[in-house]
């Protein structure tokens, strides 16, 4: 079922990882995508995966819910782990089998590659199922401020961001709806070949589109009835600030990363 | 008369194993009959939605049994478009399902899918948007400049133009003024008198379902808390109250006279039968 989706879903909660400013935990996202790309060997793939548990840990959230995050990637994964495993040179063949061949580079390569997805995804999760969305577009747009001397239009993404974020469930829903109702009319879904599959999916998206149309057009009616007009000079119910956890947590990540860093430089 | 379908212990439960786990329906039995016109009440959240969704198999029963004219719907599950087509559902506020770029085609939609085509497929097409009052110009329209009840209508068409057993109506009327309302209702009644199939009628209105139906199930937490004919119904006024519904205006207006000490049944249910009561009463010289 579509229902199903967790992608970016937000398990509200009262631990630590929930009360960082989301700022710190953007910055943190970011610190640990790096420190991710730098890390070669055993020791640094270690030290990043126990970070992550540490997180993982403080954040309360199931493992259970971090793994099915997985689910959607589960096809890259395995292509990438697939090709990397076989098509990857090496000086030492460990199986030799007709044209694929697995040689011990390969093998590396190829449970680094997946190891080093997996920690990406389950890192970034962490991050959405801690902060909620509204949370997460403010520290963002906070976050980009700077780029408004470079006219570069923050609020206005920033905005477009939180409504897109709050649209996804009720398209889901609509599309859901949509679909018991062209079935109900005998639409077939399932079966044909992938032509006649794709003509299927007319039934559903015409309405759908007419629909989020609808949507965005009274959403827009209704900001200006409430007086909308950009960022310029709007203030903030929540104003950000940073506490002295996040000054901790950011001097955590940043020696984290320089840790890894070091350690890859000497190969481990 | 004969079941048309019949309910066995159906229960649905949503997200089994997560900490959303919630039964919408719960052991509910009952029976359709053929030709009947059943009106289906509940609160939010009674399970009414859930419940006409397993009646043309899109939603599989967590238990229990649906049986179409004696046999499991799910007994073939590879067959179930053909229950689908046997059991016609309009969703609330079908209007939003339209896709084609004609009124006609669109009607067209369900009946074509079940592989009718040349002169029949027209027949039914051009049937149904009579039953429900579309005028044969605007079949040739996009069904996008309609008005709102105009699309309801079409959409409304595009079930019955497949000549379902058992039409099933979800609020039909949400949202409709009342001329609409009671526009559509009529159109409702017409078919059913014409062609004499069975409807099952989804509705929040105790108003709308006592005017129009023979036969009442209430629905209550997940549950079917009663069925019978209107005035079976309508007598047991203090349970419905209790389970947050709403009795019609003209039985509301007769308990309110009971209580006031004048000798009528509580349970009438249309003007009609409360005027003969009243004038039975003045006629045996009792103050009004």
């Amino acid at each position: 079922m579509l229902k199903d989706i967790t992608l970016g879903q937000y398990f509200p909660g009262n631990t630590v990882a929930h009360k960082l400013d989301p700022r710190t935990k953007i910055l943190l996202v970011v610190l640990y995508i790096v420190a991710l790309f730098c890390a070669k060997g055993i020791v640094t793939y270690a030290v990043m995966g126990l970070c992550l548990a540490v997180c993982v840990r403080i954040s309360k959230v199931g493992l259970k819910q971090l793994v099915r995050g997985l689910k959607p990637v589960l096809f890259i994964l395995l292509f990438t782990g697939i090709l990397n495993l076989f098509f990857t040179p090496g000086d030492r063949y460990l199986v030799e089998w007709g044209f694929l061949r697995i040689s011990d580079v390969g093998l590396r390569n190829a449970i680094f590659m997946v190891l080093r997805i997996m920690l990406l995804i389950m890192g970034t999760f962490l991050l959405t199922y801690t902060t909620s969305p509204i949370s997460l577009t403010d520290g963002l747009e906070r976050l980009l401020n700077g780029l408004k001397k470079l006219r570069v239009p923050v609020h206005e993404l920033a905005m477009m961001m939180s409504i897109a974020l709050r649209f996804i469930p009720t398209l889901i829903e609509e599309t859901d709806k949509i679909m018991s109702a062209q079935k109900a009319r005998g639409a077939d879904f399932e079966s044909g070949n992938l032509i006649q599959k794709a003509k299927a999916l007319i039934p559903i998206l015409v309405p759908l589109f007419i629909s989020a149309f609808r949507r965005a057009d009274e959403l827009a009616t209704a900001m200006e009835c409430r007086c909308y007009h950009g960022g310029e000079g709007r203030t903030k119910l929540h104003v950000l600030q940073y506490a002295r956890r996040d000054y901790i947590a950011l001097l955590l990540g940043v020696l984290v990363m320089v840790l890894v860093m070091v350690l890859a430089r000497f190969g481990l | 008369m004969e079941p048309i379908l019949q309910i066995r212990n159906l229960t649905h439960t949503y997200g089994v194993g997560t900490p959303f786990q919630r039964s919408a329906v719960e052991g509910m039995s009952f029976d359709v009959y053929d030709g009947e016109f059943l009106g289906v009440i509940g609160h939010t959240g009674s399970g009414k939605s859930t419940l006409i969704q397993h009646l043309n198999g899109l939603l599989k029963p967590t238990s229990g049994q649906v049986l179409l004219r004696g046999r499991d719907i799910w007994a073939e599950p590879k067959k179930i478009r053909d229950v689908r087509f046997k059991v016609g559902l309009v969703f609330q506020y079908p209007e939003y399902q339209l896709f084609e770029e004609t009124v006609y085609k669109d009607i067209a939609f369900g009946p074509a899918n079940m592989g009718k085509t040349g002169e029949e497929l027209d027949r039914c097409v051009r049937e149904a948007a009579r039953l429900v009052g579309v005028r044969d110009d605007q079949l040739d329209k996009s069904p996008f400049e309609l008005s709102g009840g105009q699309k309801r209508r079409v959409a409304l068409a595009g079930v019955m133009a497949m000549e379902p057993d058992v039409l099933v109506l979800d609020e039909p009327t949400a949202g409709l003024d009342p001329a609409g309302r009671e526009n559509l209702m009529a159109n409702i009644r017409d078919y059913h008198r014409n062609k004499n199939k069975t409807i099952i009628l989804v509705s929040h209105s105790m108003d709308e379902i006592a005017q129009n139906v023979d036969r009442i199930l209430v629905l209550k937490n997940a549950h079917v808390l009663m069925s019978g004919v209107p005035a079976e119904v309508f007598q047991r006024a203090e349970e419905l109250i209790s389970a947050g519904l709403d009795v019609p205006q003209v039985t509301r207006v007769a308990r309110a006279l009971r209580e006031r000490g004048l000798d009528i049944d509580p349970a009438v249910y249309t003007v009609e039968a409360l005027e003969k009561q009243l004038l039975a009463l003045r006629k045996g010289g009792a103050a009004c």
